[in-house]
């Protein structure tokens, strides 16, 4: 019994010794999935799950990636963080220091991003969050990426969807003063605006506080100071009552806003007052065309329901670690080399050919991408007018 | 100028919801000497059940089984939602206040803040996260008079509300029930001796002042057709506010007062950025109180209330 657990032990330890030297991940490429599959926010974990697994199908019906000129099975290693920032932590430590990853995916939401992301730049390890748009995952961390856009980039892109689709000067800002996305992004508006038009541009830059119900005051200023277009940044409960109240001080001009309209809730509570607005996010699904339309009908026939955002950009994430892996040009079986060559490359990837829009990273693990700009059709449906870069 | 009319307009509606339920606050307080702090969680429950009176409505209206046109659910949703939001009035005082009716004051105000939390969360258990649309029972129309839009709901809130006023007026004028109110707000330790029932006044009290935040409620989800189980604290806390500006224990101080509330934050708005709107406005009122400590109708140094 004795000398039977002693052997066992000796066989660890020499398995252990030959994983650390990387030698065992020579034939297979390891990528890990840190996902919150329970706790607060299962269906995003879901969404990562089943778009990382789609990705491995068509992967495995390839055979395999080819770098260079060999080609390497894949294996997706697959872990709930409990949509905890702790577990998260612990996740991708095992992933980088015992499964041996080559790269990470998730995880997904910045309360777990942000403090997974110092691991896996502690341990030199390329990680792609698909969904975290908090400033803080990847900054001062090379080795950190993302696939979304941050939150102050929707404001120049808004600025410039407008300039060139209706041709307005005056701008008109309403925006929750106490609270830190609404704030920040009817800041980056008012800059790109006033870049665009120049100074006193923005006719009425107006605030609120959280909790606020009329806006009567600030939207009679709006209305009277000749703007064309209001911009409101706000979550989907506070922009039903904006936009409502607005059409019944007579406002007839368009509103816009930003991924926070994002929720099927909106059209709930606004109704037909909402329709024909535009706002700014990630991915559309009605209306998708090509690529993205292609994955939206794969994922429904498969999981039977229409796809969030999240699976979208794992779907991307995914296809960008591959790319990456692909233009190191060729592994070494090192997996500490292979780990700066693929993060390399990652930081280099140009003009990369996503579902949720091209995406071209220059140096730092965020991306420069388009986002998309969605119409709320007359059928209360989100769907998908445009492309917009920066 | 038609500025300042449009915002004379949206000042009026704003301001009725503050003066409903600043009546509420300034009732009981003349009778008990005590804030009810439920009173803004009250307003919150009030708009609740006229939800899901309206929508029951709406569901036997469209079923075939009770065809009624949509005004007349609107009236009977804010009827039924009266009557019943006052029991649940009763019921916080039966079983918040009146135990602690002889207890110090402090006491009892930590009840009310206690029984305002038990009604918010046990409320979002209830109904979740989620927020309820209140549904649209009557059809927006604008109207344009001379550049000034006004809607035919906001006609009807004021109009409400300043009926609803009148009704509370004459009754405490006018009624054995409100004579009795009266009797307890010049002395609480007299009347009793007289044979009223004092249990049964203060029951009413709080009844009358409920059934006047539901009212509110109602007119607010007409309003402002989002409702989130902790709307009623800041709006609570706000008429509050009107409460003590009319001069405790008067209503048609804590009428003024709401609309004057309503003016002063729509006008600084109006005038200064929004940014600054409650900065202002609640500056301009503490300023008020400085000068007039006891609010517009309020007797200084006095056990004399009025009512």
């Amino acid at each position: 019994m004795r000398k039977g657990s002693l052997f066992g032990v000796c066989v660890l330890v020499v398995i252990m010794a030959f994983s650390l030297t990387g030698r065992a991940q020579a034939e297979t490429i390891k990528i890990g999935i840190n996902a919150e599959l329970t706790g607060d926010i299962p269906k995003v974990g879901e969404g990562t799950k089943f778009a990382a697994q789609m990705w491995l199908e068509d992967v495995k019906a390839a055979g395999g990636i080819t770098v260079g000129k060999k080609k390497y099975p894949v294996e997706l290693v697959l872990e709930d963080n409990e949509s905890k920032a702790e577990s998260a932590v612990k996740v991708a430590t095992k992933m980088i220091t015992e499964d041996g990853v080559l790269v990470m995916v998730g995880p997904q939401a910045s309360k777990q991003a942000v403090p997974a992301g110092g691991i896996a730049n502690n341990y030199k390890t390329p990680m792609i969050t698909a969904w975290s748009t908090n400033p803080d995952t990847t900054k001062d961390r090379p080795y950190v990426f993302r696939a979304c856009f941050l939150d102050p980039f929707q404001g120049p892109v808004l600025a410039n969807f407008i300039t060139s689709e209706f041709k307005f000067t005056k701008a008109a800002v309403l925006y929750d003063v106490a609270s830190d996305y609404p704030k920040g992004l009817a800041e980056f508006f008012k800059q790109a605006w006033e870049k665009l038009h120049g100074k006193g541009s923005v006719v009425a830059y107006e605030s609120f506080t959280t909790k606020d119900t009329d806006f009567s005051s600030q939207l009679t200023k709006i209305i009277n100071s000749g703007a064309q277009v209001l911009f409101t940044p706000q979550y989907y409960n506070e922009v039903a009552l904006i936009v409502q109240q607005a059409h019944q001080l007579g406002w007839k001009k368009p509103i816009v806003g930003s991924d926070s309209w994002g929720s099927a809730e909106l059209v709930n509570l606004c109704g037909k007052d909402c329709y024909g607005d535009f706002f700014s996010t990630h991915y559309a699904a009605a209306g998708a065309k090509g690529a993205t339309k292609a994955f939206i009908d794969r994922y429904k026939a498969k999981y039977g329901y229409v796809p969030d955002d999240v699976a979208a950009l794992t779907w991307d994430s995914m296809n960008l670690a591959q790319t990456a892996i692909q233009n190191t040009g060729g592994l070494t079986g090192d997996l500490k080399k292979d780990r700066e060559k693929v993060r390399t490359a990652m930081s280099q990837i140009k003009k990369f050919n996503g579902i949720t829009g091209e995406m071209t990273f220059s140096g730092s693990g965020d991306p420069s991408k388009c986002a998309v700009i969605v119409k709320i059709s007359d059928k209360g449906e989100f769907a998908f007018y445009k492309s917009v870069c920066p | 100028m038609v500025i300042f009319l449009q915002n004379l307009v949206n000042a009026l509606q704003w301001g009725s919801f503050y003066a409903l339920i600043a009546l509420g606050y300034s009732m009981v307080y003349s009778i008990l000497m005590l804030f009810n702090f439920a009173h803004g969680d009250i307003f919150m429950v009030g708009a609740y059940i006229g939800f899901g009176v309206s929508i029951g409505l709406l569901a036997l209206s469209s079923s075939g089984a009770l065809a009624m046109p949509n005004w007349l659910i609107l009236v009977l949703t804010i009827l039924f939602s009266m009557f019943l939001t006052s029991f649940v009035g009763m019921i916080v005082e039966r079983v918040g206040y009146r135990p602690l009716r002889n207890a110090p004051r402090a006491s009892a105000a930590i009840t009310g803040l206690m029984i305002g939390i038990i009604l918010e969360t046990g409320n979002l258990i209830l109904m979740g996260a989620r927020r309820v649309s209140f549904p649209s029972l009557i059809q927006t129309t604008t109207y344009t008079v001379g550049g000034v839009f006004v809607t035919n709901k906001k006609i009807m809130i004021v109009l409400v509300s300043l009926l609803l006023t009148l009704a509370l007026h004459q009754f405490i004028r006018r009624t054995k029930w409100g004579m009795a109110m009266r009797a307890m707000a010049f002395d609480f330790a007299v009347v009793p001796l007289m044979g009223v029932p004092v249990n049964t006044v203060i029951a009413l009290t709080f009844a009358i002042g409920s059934a006047l935040a539901a009212a509110a409620g109602i007119l607010f989800g007409i309003a402002y057709p989002v409702l989130d189980p902790y709307m009623g604290i800041l709006f609570g806390w706000k008429a509050f506010v009107a409460a003590i500006l009319g001069g405790r224990g008067s209503i048609l101080g804590a009428t003024l007062a709401g609309f004057l509330l309503g003016f002063t934050e729509i006008f600084v708005a109006m005038i200064f950025p929004s940014t600054l709107r409650d900065l202002i406005a609640y500056s301009i009122i503490l300023l008020i109180l400085t000068f007039r400590p006891h609010g517009f109708f309020g007797e200084p140094y006095s056990a004399r209330l009025r009512l």
